[in-house]
């Protein structure tokens, strides 16, 4: 094994030069020309895609700096969806920032400087084999977003959302802290290789090991924001700037799903039984408080922050459905159902949070339900996609939603939990109503707000592009499908 | 089976779809006479491609016909696989040909959204022959589950007064019966070592309290959807305010997609479950025919009448299935594409009466024979269809399948063919009430007669109606062999 190499980390290498490139330039640009940091941005974004792309085509798995990194294919499907949706979110938010003067003026580029680091801190987080690695590149990404949703200063809720955040953020990084070195504790490495050997070897002390495991998954579940860690997903939803909600809400839950797999399934797979009954409950928990909570929103963003809770626990219920012995490709289908379910998830996220911020202008927060009232009319189109999002969240067919439910249930049915495969259905059926309630106010109600809906091009066509390819991979589901269960497999077999 | 060289079955389901599509895209609300001429040209083309399934249909074939299977979602062994046989044959042309009837009925009623309304149901004609025509169990549940997004914005948008809570309603019932059968399909996949081949299920061995489950989770959707007592209660409120064009795609076509599931899913799979359990749904179902039939005497809205019809005839469906004799599951299907006909039929008039008077209760209309004597004469006839007079369609089916319960026993029999005369009250005393006696206010001596539009329509159903009623043979010989073929497979215990 090559201790140095470093073409593996060549992405986070060139995305970390580029910020700082990025972040000098933009230092001497005036406000008129502040749109050169964003297509800077973008093409920073696009080089590491490429970056990527070219790591994950050779279908490889490297370590480097002493087994600390790894490159792998699961590592690098995840980058570069993470890659697409902080993109989509840069897209998106554009506009919006403009309006609020959160990428001009005072703030300068800093929006996208924070958007930046913020991916990088994922990207770490996505390829870390190493206990140490995870919590930096965890608190790299937590403190570019603490800052970002504070960005508002004069804003009160804003502001308050910012405190919570933090504050609860900064606890769940104690909990896995602590967690984490109860594990070093016990098995004497930080090196998630080394932990699943003294694990699975037997010898190491039972009730220390339990107990970090406690702690670890109380502080994954604070970042995948699932009951009863959820306090702060709400609020700060609702609070943050839009752009920043999809910020937090989109491409970190792919970093999250990364890290619960290194550190449960790669790390501690000989406690498998053990933290599966802790994700049944968490799951459970979350679909029944997230589903039922969410009917009676007013607020579209708290009504997704809630949708979300309760869509994590969709991706948890694949996530304690496969089996860690033997890794072909059956058995493995419950962690590649939970990949394919936050691809999608985060794609569907993108799609609604862009839809608000469309509908967003100078002055005025499309924020609650209502705003969506008679879209129908206002536009069709973007009626039709906003309509496409919602059935992809409650997993009506065709769109891509129902297939991601679809893999989840299939893999939570392979272990032959029959029942709670239907607690999960039930709860599906409870969510629809509250997804089905948008496409209500879409196109039956007439429009509260006749206000022209002014729409840039690139956000038309990016979310043009969003919803179509929601619909595309509803009718051939099976090469994402295929991809991501390949990345699980063979992630899991090096 | 019959390897089809050229895809009529995708052509069915794709090209309304892609009509559908081409006229949401291209159409604007400033030109609704393109839309309008346009939408009648794609149903019109659509109807004339599934045109040669029944031409080159083999009726004494066994199993399936028009073959098509590509792999679709490989890693779960998923294919994009389509046949049909004598069970299903035909709805795949009834749901062509009622399409038509829809984009004719709303040639000048819906003024508003024309490019959204059409679309909507050239696409969900699309799906619907995907229903009837689907062999994989996932295929199936896609088909079967989109059919409720382009309904629930129909009845949401162009619907009448409490629209709202009936497409909610409608969205959320049907939803919660399929959720389950998803969860049956999955449990099937693992069995039957993965696959979601339906045929494959056919001949898997299950035992009976795995069969009782699989059969309960299918009932639960299938049964939503046709509807069954005591979990029809959203139909009423769907049928009465959707706009014309959905009552008549709800009741000709919808319906039939849960009466479809029992005869492709519930008996061939869970043979000793549907034995077990006939019991059940011989009640299930006469408490249909006769509680519903009663309901439906005292409606006072002319669309809640014939909706409780509906019902009360979908029961005679589903008694017949479960009677599992040749006569009588062939009258049930035989009733089905009848009901098709005169249930379409039925809400076309009553669209015809609304779209002059705007309202549908029965109180404010009487007479209406001296101002529109050519809509009198169809409205009597299909009534007669609904009361199930011999040589109309509605006799055939019904008798069929009163005959194959006095076979199966002398008593069910009996109930049922006391039914009959609640069918005949209704429907008869409805035209009463609507048709004949005395002109009662001068908002009926106002009414103008069919136009020729709506005296096409609904000579073209009128016609359909007779010749189903007098020369049934067509249908009959094409569903004998898959009928037997069905109940045979039925009959073997999957129990060892």
């Amino acid at each position: 094994m090559n201790n140095l190499n470093l073409i593996p980390v060549l992405p986070e290498i060139f995305l970390a030069v580029a910020i700082c490139a990025i972040l000098l330039i933009d230092l001497f640009l005036s406000d008129a020309k502040r749109n050169i940091t964003y297509v800077l941005s973008i093409i920073a974004l696009v080089v590491c895609g490429g970056l990527s792309l070219g790591d994950f085509n050779t279908g490889a798995t490297v370590y480097t700096f002493n087994n600390m990194f790894v490159s792998d294919p699961m590592s690098n499907l995840l980058k570069i969806c993470s890659y697409i949706a902080v993109g989509l979110t840069l897209v998106y938010s554009r506009q919006y920032g403009l309006d609020r003067e959160m990428v001009n003026g005072r703030l300068g580029g800093e929006f996208y400087i924070l958007a930046l680091f913020s991916l990088l801190g994922q990207m770490v987080m996505i390829s870390a084999n190493n206990f140490l690695i995870i919590y930096l590149g965890l608190e790299l990404m937590s403190l570019s977003l603490y800052a970002m949703v504070a960005m508002r200063r004069d804003h009160a809720i804003s502001t308050e959302a910012a405190m919570k955040y933090f504050i609860l953020g900064a606890l769940a990084s104690g909990f896995l802290l602590y967690g984490i070195s109860m594990l070093y504790g016990a098995t004497g490495s930080l090196d998630l290789t080394e932990v699943a050997r003294a694990t699975a070897a037997g010898t190491v002390n039972k009730p220390i090991l339990i107990f970090g495991l406690v702690f670890l998954v109380s502080g994954l579940a604070f970042k995948l924001g699932v009951v009863p860690f959820h306090m702060w997903v709400p609020d700060v939803y609702q609070g943050a700037p839009t752009s920043v909600t999809l910020l937090l809400g989109g491409a970190p839950k792919l970093a999250a799903f990364a890290i619960t797999i290194r550190l449960l399934v790669e790390g501690l797979p000989a406690l498998a039984i053990d933290w599966q009954q802790m994700l049944t409950v968490l799951a459970v928990l979350s679909m029944a408080i997230g589903n039922i909570t969410a009917i009676v929103q007013t607020n579209i963003k708290r009504m997704l922050a809630y949708s979300t809770i309760s869509q994590m626990g969709f991706i948890l219920l694949g996530l304690l459905s496969g089996v860690v012995v033997g890794a072909d490709g059956s058995t493995t289908n419950g962690y590649s159902a939970a990949m394919f379910y936050s691809i999608t998830y985060v794609l569907t996220t993108l799609g609604v949070f862009g839809v608000i911020m469309m509908l967003s202008r100078a002055g005025f927060e499309a924020e609650n339900i209502d705003d969506f009232k008679g879209l129908n009319q206002r536009s069709p189109w973007f009626a039709l996609v906003t309509l496409m999002l919602m059935f992809s969240l409650a997993g009506v067919p065709p769109v891509v939603g129902f297939y991601a439910k679809l893999s989840v249930l299939q893999a939570v049915l392979s272990t032959g939990q029959i029942w709670l495969a239907i607690v999960a259905v039930l709860f599906s059926l409870i969510g629809a109503y509250y997804y089905l309630r948008v496409v209500k106010v879409m196109y039956f109600d007439e429009p509260l707000d006749n206000a022209k809906i002014v729409v840039s091009k690139d956000v038309s066509v990016a979310l043009s592009i969003n919803g179509v390819a929601l619909l595309a991979l509803g009718l051939v589901p099976g090469p994402l499908m295929t991809a991501c269960a390949a990345a699980i497999v063979k992630t899991l077999a090096s | 089976m019959m390897q089809s060289t050229f895809p009529l079955l995708s052509l069915a389901i794709w090209l309304p779809i892609a009509f559908g599509v081409f006229i949401l895209a291209v159409g604007r609300d400033t030109n609704p006479n393109a839309v309008r001429v346009l939408s009648l040209f794609g149903s019109i083309v659509s109807f004339l491609v599934t045109l040669p399934i029944v031409a080159k249909f083999d009726n004494a074939a066994h199993g399936m016909q028009f073959v098509e299977k590509l792999k679709w979602i490989d890693i779960f062994n998923i294919n994009y696989s389509l046949g049909v046989d004598g069970l299903s044959m035909w709805f795949v042309i009834l749901t062509a040909f009622i399409t038509i009837f829809v984009v004719i009925a709303a040639w000048e009623v819906i003024e508003k959204r024309v490019a959204q309304y059409m679309g909507a149901f050239l696409i969900l004609s699309g799906l619907m022959i995907g229903v009837f025509s689907a062999l994989d169990g996932v295929l199936f549940y896609v088909f079967f589950e989109s059919t409720l997004i382009p309904m629930f914005i129909i009845i949401g948008v162009w619907g009448g007064a409490n629209r709202v809570y009936a497409s909610i309603k409608f969205f959320l019932y049907t939803f919660f019966g399929s959720l389950l059968m998803l969860v049956a399909l999955l449990y099937l996949y693992f069995k039957s070592g993965h696959s979601f081949d339906i045929l494959a299920w056919h001949t898997l061995p299950l035992q009976m309290n795995e069969q009782i489950l699989i059969f309960l989770a299918f009932l639960m959707a299938f049964a939503v959807k046709v509807p069954m007592w005591p979990v029809h209660t959203w139909l009423p409120d769907a049928h009465v305010e959707a706009p014309t064009g959905g009552s008549v795609v709800l009741a000709a076509i919808m319906l039939k997609l849960g009466a479809y599931g029992f005869l492709r899913f519930s008996l061939p799979i869970t043979p000793d479950a549907s034995h077990y359990l006939s019991g059940f749904m011989i009640t299930l179902s006469l408490i249909a025919v006769i509680y519903i039939g009663l309901v439906a005497l005292v409606q006072t809205d002319m669309k809640k009448l014939v909706a409780y019809s509906s019902i009360a005839h979908m029961g005679f469906v589903t008694l017949g299935f479960f009677m599992f004799n040749d006569m009588a599951v062939q009258g049930g299907i035989v009733q089905m594409i009848s009901h098709g006909f005169v249930s379409g039929a039925m809400f076309l008039c009553i669209g015809v009466l609304y779209d002059r008077m705007h309202t549908r209760n029965i109180a404010d209309y009487g007479g209406v024979v001296n101002v529109m004597p050519k809509f009198a004469a169809f409205f009597v006839l299909f009534s007669m269809g609904n009361a199930g007079l011999p040589a109309t369609s509605g006799f055939v089916g019904e008798f069929m399948v009163i005959l194959g319960a006095v076979q199966f026993n002398f008593w069910i029999g009996l109930l049922a063919a006391t039914a009959l005369i609640l069918g005949a009250a209704y429907s008869l005393w409805l035209a009463k009430r609507v048709i004949f006696g005395a002109i009662t206010n001068h908002h009926v001596s106002e009414m103008a007669d069919l136009n020729k539009r709506e005296f096409l329509m609904l000579g073209l159903l009128a016609i359909a109606v007779l010749a189903m009623g007098l020369y049934p043979a067509p249908f009959t010989d094409a569903m004998q062999t898959s009928v037997t073929d069905l109940l045979k497979h039925v009959s073997i215990s999957k129990l060892h």
